[in-house]
């Protein structure tokens, strides 16, 4: 348990003190925070009830899809899972740790914007929040877990790239998080029913901000749980400790495993 | 199974088709040095990294204290300590925290003292990144030996630093075999490996060329001895007569370098010729075949025989 502590003592840290992390757990988001509220508040009168789930979703897939991912291909090209394996650190550490550090920046920054939100820039604020926090803990995890496992079969930086803006940017578009779900075209509304946002924004809107929401939360908040714990299983599982000796057997396209729910979601829920 | 530590023996470790390590087998001693020797690509980084677990064998067995290092790698981790070849490390990371980190997993008081020891105590809060080749170095064996392992596996452990670092780094290891540590050493040091170790392995192409003490490989040579002379007017190196027992003569640099079998004959001789011609001696230098000359005959032998040893 010493272990882990120092193990997790030591993540954190690195989420704070190596510049790219650093931007991506708290500046980009935070930066982008102010001046949407300084913007869109101004622009769209219907974008301040959710402007803080929207703007806490933003912080969550910077810090774990942009974030996250590439010190875990960076780790393994170095050869640092191999200094790790050989002093005993269990594979299961270095892929939690990450995940549990990010669910601590994110829930920072989350606390930063929650709290600073409805003064400064006239935001919705919860009426539930326990479903505030139950959701915010769940899309963190989900995205979390989603991220390692982007880092765990991504062979290289570049792949990162292209996966991570695979959900990142279409997340920003489509996900709800500038104009509501409700809003979109039948065939887009499907479409955005493959990202993980557009359940979270279901759920934030339904349960913690008594808005109206498009589909029964219930449902958002299973495909939320269900994706998260697949990606988590599958970031283990297809973890390798080295670039130049990969396990054999375990091929990556398994990691297709976590869109599962998405698109059970897209093909139930999106009718 | 009491008096070997690391045993290896039938292994085999294929890359694809290509055959990495073809079958050797040998065994480590308790407190014994052991030296793995040999040019880039003839197996050393690879049996070392099977018998660390970072690697799966292909065919053979290893132990390494009885223990299995693919099935049992929790164990293996306390029982061995191992300075890798390129030491891995996050950037962001400090010696202090390097310490408290490994330590922790591996239940044992963080050993600052090592970092002291081993040069590193005004580097203590420096990043990894930070830090010179030769202070990663000397940091990963502090890494490597803070858990006071039975068995050190050292990669290189010298490459990239300098003389007095590698002198102290001499010094930790003689201590450690003192202390009963047993310890793999690989290494393309040919002098270090001669200066350190108890008994080598030549590995070349994946098999065992030669094993053996240093002073047992070097007298199964040629038993060539190798007399080196300079002089004034570079006399010997302007044709000479030929000499007693002299084999091959060379000429390198300010030096004319004979290849004796008979190094009593030889060098009279030689002496007489210089003072024949008027020729005044500036050095003279008679050494036994090193294991270095050795190595080179081996690796020669393997080259003209179209590599096939």
């Amino acid at each position: 348990m010493t272990a882990f502590f120092h193990h997790f003592m030591y993540d954190f840290r690195t989420g704070l003190r190596d510049k790219t992390l650093l931007l991506m757990n708290y500046l980009f988001p935070l930066g982008f925070y102010v001046l949407m509220g300084l913007l869109m508040t101004g622009l769209n009168p219907t974008f301040a009830p959710t402007m803080i789930p929207a703007m806490i979703l933003v912080a969550m897939m910077a810090c774990t899809l942009l974030g996250l991912p590439n010190p875990v291909v960076e780790s393994r090209e170095a050869g640092i899972f191999r200094s790790f394996k050989i002093n005993g650190v269990p594979a299961l550490s270095i892929v939690t740790i990450p995940v549990l550090s990010s669910l601590v920046h994110i829930i920072l920054v989350s606390a930063i914007i929650t709290v600073t939100a409805g003064p400064f820039f006239k935001a919705g604020i919860p009426v539930n929040w326990g479903y505030f926090v139950l959701v915010l803990l769940l899309t963190a995890f989900t995205l979390a877990s989603l991220g390692m496992l982007i880092g765990v079969i991504s062979p290289n930086s570049r792949l990162i790239v292209l996966f991570s803006q695979a959900i990142f940017l279409p997340s920003m578009i489509l996900g709800g998080l500038m104009i509501p779900s409700s809003m979109l075209p039948a065939s887009l509304y499907r479409v955005s029913l493959l990202l993980p946002t557009s359940y979270a924004m279901n759920a934030w809107r339904d349960l913690a901000f008594g808005l109206t929401s498009t589909f029964d939360s219930r449902w958002a908040l299973l495909v939320l749980f269900t994706s998260g714990v697949i990606a988590f299983v599958l970031a283990i599982f297809l973890f390798n400790w080295d670039n130049k000796n990969q396990r054999s057997g375990h091929s990556p396209f398994l990691a297709l495993l976590t869109l599962v729910p998405y698109v059970l979601g897209a093909i139930f829920l999106g009718a | 199974m009491d008096d070997q530590v690391v045993l290896v023996k039938n292994f085999r470790k294929l890359y694809g088709d290509v055959v990495a390590v073809d079958e050797i087998s040998f065994e480590v001693h308790p407190g014994e040095i052991f030296g793995l020797l040999g040019p880039n690509g003839a197996g050393k980084t690879t049996t070392m990294e099977c018998l660390e677990g970072l690697r799966q064998p292909s065919g053979g067995s290893l132990s390494v204290l009885g223990v299995d290092p693919i099935r049992q790698p929790k164990k293996l981790s306390h029982l061995i300590g191992v300075q890798l070849q390129s030491s891995g490390l996050p950037g962001s990371m400090t010696p202090h925290e390097a310490m408290e980190f490994f330590c922790a997993y591996h239940q044992v008081p963080p050993r600052h003292d090592l970092l002291d020891r081993l040069g590193l105590a005004d580097k203590r809060t420096a990043q990894f990144l930070t830090l010179s080749t030769g202070q990663q170095r000397r940091l990963s064996l502090a890494l490597a030996l803070a858990h006071n392992p039975p068995v050190i596996f050292l990669d290189e452990p010298t490459a990239g630093l300098d003389v007095g670092s590698r002198v102290e780094l001499h010094e930790v290891i003689r201590e450690l075999q003192a202390n009963g540590t047993t310890i793999m050493l690989a290494t393309h040091d040919m002098a270090e490996a001669e200066k350190m170790t108890d008994r080598v392995a030549i590995l070349l192409k994946g098999k065992i060329a030669a094993m053996g003490s240093p002073n047992q490989l070097t007298a199964t040579g040629s038993g060539l001895v190798k007399v080196s002379i300079s002089s004034d007017d570079s006399s010997l190196s302007q044709g000479g007569d030929s000499f007693p027992g002299v084999v091959k003569q060379i000429t390198k640099d300010d030096y004319t370098i004979f290849y004796s079998s008979d190094a009593g004959e030889t060098v009279p001789a030689i002496l007489d010729y210089l003072k024949l011609h008027a020729d005044h001696l500036v050095d003279l230098r008679v050494e036994r075949p090193s294991l270095e000359d050795r190595f080179l005959e081996i690796t020669q032998t393997d080259h003209s025989a179209g590599g096939k040893a």
